[in-house]
């Protein structure tokens, strides 16, 4: 029927072909213990702590210059913390690069979304499964036997993706192109090809209206419950997060103020003093 | 005019064989035989185009269907399917009648209280969904559909934490359907299928009620087999064709083209990958039998052009001279006429150079016959396509038809008429112009509604349609408008405003425009400018305005405006019928129409009443013969607050075409010859 006899059931789901990391849901998959970061005299974090359980929808608030996209940078290994220990999956991590955390299964998205402009959406979620690529650049330049039959299982996983965020209609649109908030799901898109055991968001909804909005907490649900991957954001819009996430930590000038449940936190007089603005005295 | 009006026209013998299967599940048997390892079905899934052949698709009904049965569904029980063009939502329509029961298809877009409604109305048993979002319609529904006990979904995303005590997949449904064949085979469910009748309830529709509640009309299998089987005759369709599925479920028209035409004839109806990819996945496919409604072609139309626009030069003078080509010969060609050799070999390069691209861009590279209907297209659009060698027809239909009441034969095809009756369709035109018509397609009648049916079906089968038209010189026949609009001018001559108003909105310049005429001296209009058109052309021709209203009473654009009148008034000059409808005395407003200020509706159709009324100084004007009137209006900003904006408005003289039809005789001849 096609090229490559691929024979797709309609209605198969998206499999994870990461091995099981052994952690159950429910228990922790990410520790951060007693972080400290500072850039010169800046202190952008100051001795925090928290832990992401597998499995949850995990919140980072706080206002701005709180230190939330400090934080993810510091998980995904794009900063070092001058103190304190960060354990992945049961091993207690050093100094990391970037694509080592990718290789260990975290992806991100970005606040300002950083896509290949130039390049289709599909190839921009493809470039999303370069971590699970084995062929090197000789085999897939010359794109014969194995390095032919790996793209074509990659595309498959693309194209699960592609059907699962609904962007069928642009797959072959560049992506500078497209409106900012179709950018977001494709960035989203090539974070989720990473089949990623954990996904950073960095506020996915920013400068979104009220239905790209709902769109997007809608995947993030979906992408939580259908894959069981383990999400943490960052999030400004309050309504948002609080709908969206099972636990949300609160940071105010680099320090943690709160962490629980959504309703926990709500309650919490800091973090009410931190958003009213009241004013502070440190 | 009136013995002429009571003269039925009929359309050719059907094309129905006595003996041949009377069901759609029957049909499905059949196809199984007869096409086992065709295609019947495509549908595009992770970037792929996956396919059923007839047996494959028997098998997945089959097992669907004893699931449904399983489930407890039972003869003469109601099931809604509520969703987009999706390969299981058309199974359901044959797993459904398999049973005896009648699939209900719904308007995916109508919001919960528009399906509580019909869902309500036609106490279903079952309701099949497509995905999430129509589940939680169905499901926020409750108790108000008291019926309703089974709920089935197509895509299980989003659905899994649901509770599933009456919510089931299909999947789920077709194992079951599976393990009961497998263990006790399928002559229960043959059984079933073969006690199905030809006058049986095969389906029922509800039509979107411009007025009032939505009526479901109950169509017979006889109703749509025979009239699916005389429009593949007609149109010489086979099991060769494809087709691409995109209109929506609940519509007769996809029902008759997509399921009905799809059955009898064993073609292969493909399902786009979702509503944003139906033109990239016509391309690929390139159907041989497409139906769209005139926007479809407006908008295929305005992308070559914006696109041909943005071109390099050597291209756009090849694409401008040779379209200049196809305008001039390639409907001639087409039709089948003689054209001079010269003309044909410069066709034919045209073809190798700038048609041929131009169709694969479009996905009409294969089309064999394509329909528009629904509302008039614009002569140009028409045009452009049958020009490029597209046989493109117009078609006149309606749900209580089962479409077919008249359609263009091959080489017999004019912009603005809708053709000759259909096999097996008998029309006549009433006193006050209505269309009647009666064919072996007519409904049976509207569900629970005795009254609205006894209205609109009269007792010897003849259904009013509510529009009036009439027949042309060459036996076509013209709709011209709703008929509880069409009037008559104090000269005793027709008018029919939606007619005169389309023929000058077929000008781009021209936005909107409103006649009148009705029990006056003569036919007057308000035209309304296009902005977009209109100040285009105005920047290019160096004459600078200010505001919308300063544009439209420029001396230069009445001088345009009036050409386009003139050329209207010479083409209705050219009917009998509308010869006497010519435009007298026009003017330009000076506001656009606006749906905020309750000129048009949500839905942008001229309110003929309140405009009477608000304009009604201007109307006078019209008809005491001043050359120009000063006006006040007050108008709705968008952010709802209101200003008033006023203008002296010109009005300008018109002079009549003389008539210039050939006069009847000829057409009364030829609709004898047809009976």
């Amino acid at each position: 029927m096609n090229m490559h006899d691929i024979t797709v059931k309609h209605g198969q789901e998206l499999r994870m072909t990461r091995p099981d990391d052994g952690i159950r849901r429910g228990d922790p998959l990410l520790v951060v213990d007693n972080i400290s970061l500072s850039f010169g005299g800046v202190k952008a974090i100051t001795d925090i702590s928290f832990d992401i359980l597998k499995g949850e929808i995990r919140a980072i608030i706080g206002p701005n210059g709180a230190g939330k996209t400090s934080m993810l940078n510091v998980i995904n290994g794009f900063y070092h913390p001058q103190e304190g220990t960060i354990t992945f999956r049961g091993e207690k991590r050093s100094k990391m690069r970037t694509h080592e955390a990718a290789n260990q299964g975290i992806a991100r998205t970005f606040q300002n979304i950083a896509l290949f402009k130039g390049m289709s959406v599909l190839d921009n979620i493809m470039t999303g499964r370069i971590t699970l690529m084995n062929r090197n650049m000789a085999w897939q330049a010359l794109w014969r036997g194995p390095a032919e039959r790996e793209e074509i299982e990659h595309r498959q996983a693309v194209e699960h993706i592609i059907d699962f965020l609904e962007i069928e209609h642009i797959r072959k649109t560049p992506v500078g192109r497209l409106p900012y908030g179709l950018q977001k799901r494709v960035e989203l898109g090539r974070a989720l090809a990473a089949e990623p055991a954990l996904l950073l968001l960095d506020e996915p909804m920013a400068g979104m209206n009220l239905e790209e909005k709902e769109d997007m907490s809608r995947y993030i649900l979906d992408v939580n419950q259908q894959f069981g991957t383990t999400i943490a954001l960052i999030e400004h819009d309050m309504g948002v997060v609080m709908d969206l996430s099972d636990r949300v930590v609160v940071l105010d000038y680099g320090r943690k103020i709160g962490d629980g449940t959504p309703d926990e936190v709500r309650g919490n007089q800091d973090v009410i003093d931190a958003y009213l603005g009241v004013s502070h005295d440190d | 005019m009136n013995a002429q009006a009571r003269a039925i026209v009929s359309g050719e013998k059907g094309a129905r064989v006595s003996g041949g299967p009377d069901t759609f599940p029957k049909y499905l048997l059949l196809n199984a035989k007869r096409f086992a390892d065709r295609p019947a079905m495509r549908h595009k899934t992770f970037g792929i185009w996956q396919s059923w052949t007839w047996s494959e698709l028997t098998a997945e009904i089959r097992a669907f269907s004893m699931g449904l049965e399983s489930l407890g569904l039972k003869r003469g029980e109601k099931v809604a399917i509520v969703g987009q063009n999706r390969p299981r939502l058309y199974w359901a329509f044959a797993a459904v009648q398999a049973i005896g029961a009648i699939p209900v298809p719904v308007y995916a877009d109508s919001v919960a209280e528009e399906m509580v409604y019909v869902l309500n109305h036609a106490e279903v048993a079952f309701a099949i969904c497509q995905d999430q979002e129509q589940v939680d319609k169905v499901l926020s529904m409750g108790d108000s559909v008291p019926t309703l006990r089974k709920v089935l979904y197509d895509e299980v995303r989003g659905l899994r934490d649901y509770d599933h005590t009456n919510l089931h997949p299909i999947d789920g449904v077709e194992a079951m359907g599976e393990a009961e064949y497998e263990a006790n085979g399928d002559t229960t469910w043959v059984r079933h299928i073969e006690a199905g009748k030809g006058e049986d309830l095969a389906v029922m529709l509800y039509t979107s009620g411009t007025t009032g509640k939505p009526k479901g009309v109950m169509l017979s299998f006889d109703n749509l087999t025979i009239s699916a089987l005389n429009g593949n005759a007609f149109d010489r369709l086979d099991a060769n064709e494809e087709t691409l599925a995109y209109l929506p479920l609940a519509w007769v028209g996809d029902h008759i083209f997509s399921y009905a035409q799809h059955y009898t004839a064993g073609y292969c109806v493909c399902c786009p990958e979702s509503p944003g990819t139906v033109d990239a996945d016509r391309r690929e496919i390139a159907p041989t039998y497409f139906f769209a409604p005139p926007r479809v072609f407006e908008s295929i139309l305005t992308a070559v052009m914006v696109q041909m626009e943005d071109a390099g030069r050597v291209k756009k003078r090849m694409f401008d001279y040779f379209m200049a080509h196809a305008r001039k010969v390639g409907e001639q060609i087409l039709n089948g006429d003689s054209v001079g050799f010269g003309d044909r070999v410069k066709y034919w390069l045209g073809g190798i150079f700038v048609y041929g691209p131009l169709k694969n861009r479009m996905g009409m590279t294969r089309l064999k016959v394509g329909y528009t209907a629904g509302e008039a297209i614009g002569p140009e659009i028409f045009r452009f396509f049958r020009s490029l060698g597209l046989n493109l027809k117009q078609l006149y239909g309606q749900t209580e038809a089962s479409v077919y009441i008249s359609a263009q034969p091959d080489g017999e095809i004019r912009a603005d008429t809708v053709g000759t009756p259909c096999p097996d369709v008998e029309i006549q035109i009433a006193e006050n112009g209505e269309v009647l018509y009666r064919s072996p397609g007519v409904f049976v009648g509207y569900y629970k509604n005795d009254a609205a049916t006894k209205e609109t079906k009269t007792k010897d089968g003849w259904v009013h349609t509510g529009d009036a038209g009439f027949f042309d010189q060459d036996g076509h026949l013209k709709i011209i408008d709703r008929a509880k609009d069409v009037g008559k001018l104090n000269s005793g001559d027709l008018f029919a405003p939606k007619y005169i108003e389309n023929k000058l909105k077929f000008f781009p310049n021209i936005k909107e425009a409103v006649s009148f005429g009705d029990g006056r001296d003569y036919c007057a209009a308000f035209v309304n400018i296009d902005l977009t058109s209109v100040g285009n052309w105005a920047e290019r021709n160096n004459i600078s305005y200010a505001s919308y209203q300063e544009l439209a009473q420029h001396p230069r654009v009445y001088e345009m405006i009036q050409e386009h009148v003139d050329e209207v008034n010479r083409d209705l000059a050219s009917e009998e019928m509308m010869a006497g409808s010519q435009i007298r005395r026009f003017l330009v407003l000076h506001k656009e129409l606006d749906a905020d200020d309750g000129e048009l509706t949500r839905t942008q159709k001229v309110r003929r009443s309140f405009i009477a009324e608000r304009y009604a100084p201007l109307i006078e004007a019209l008809y005491d013969g001043s050359k120009e009137k000063y006006v006040e209006t007050e108008v709705v900003f968008e952010d709802g607050r209101k200003g008033r904006i006023s203008a002296t408005v010109e009005i300008r003289d018109m002079k009549d075409h003389p008539p210039s039809f050939t006069p009847t005789g000829q057409a009364a001849g030829h609709q004898e010859a047809a009976q």
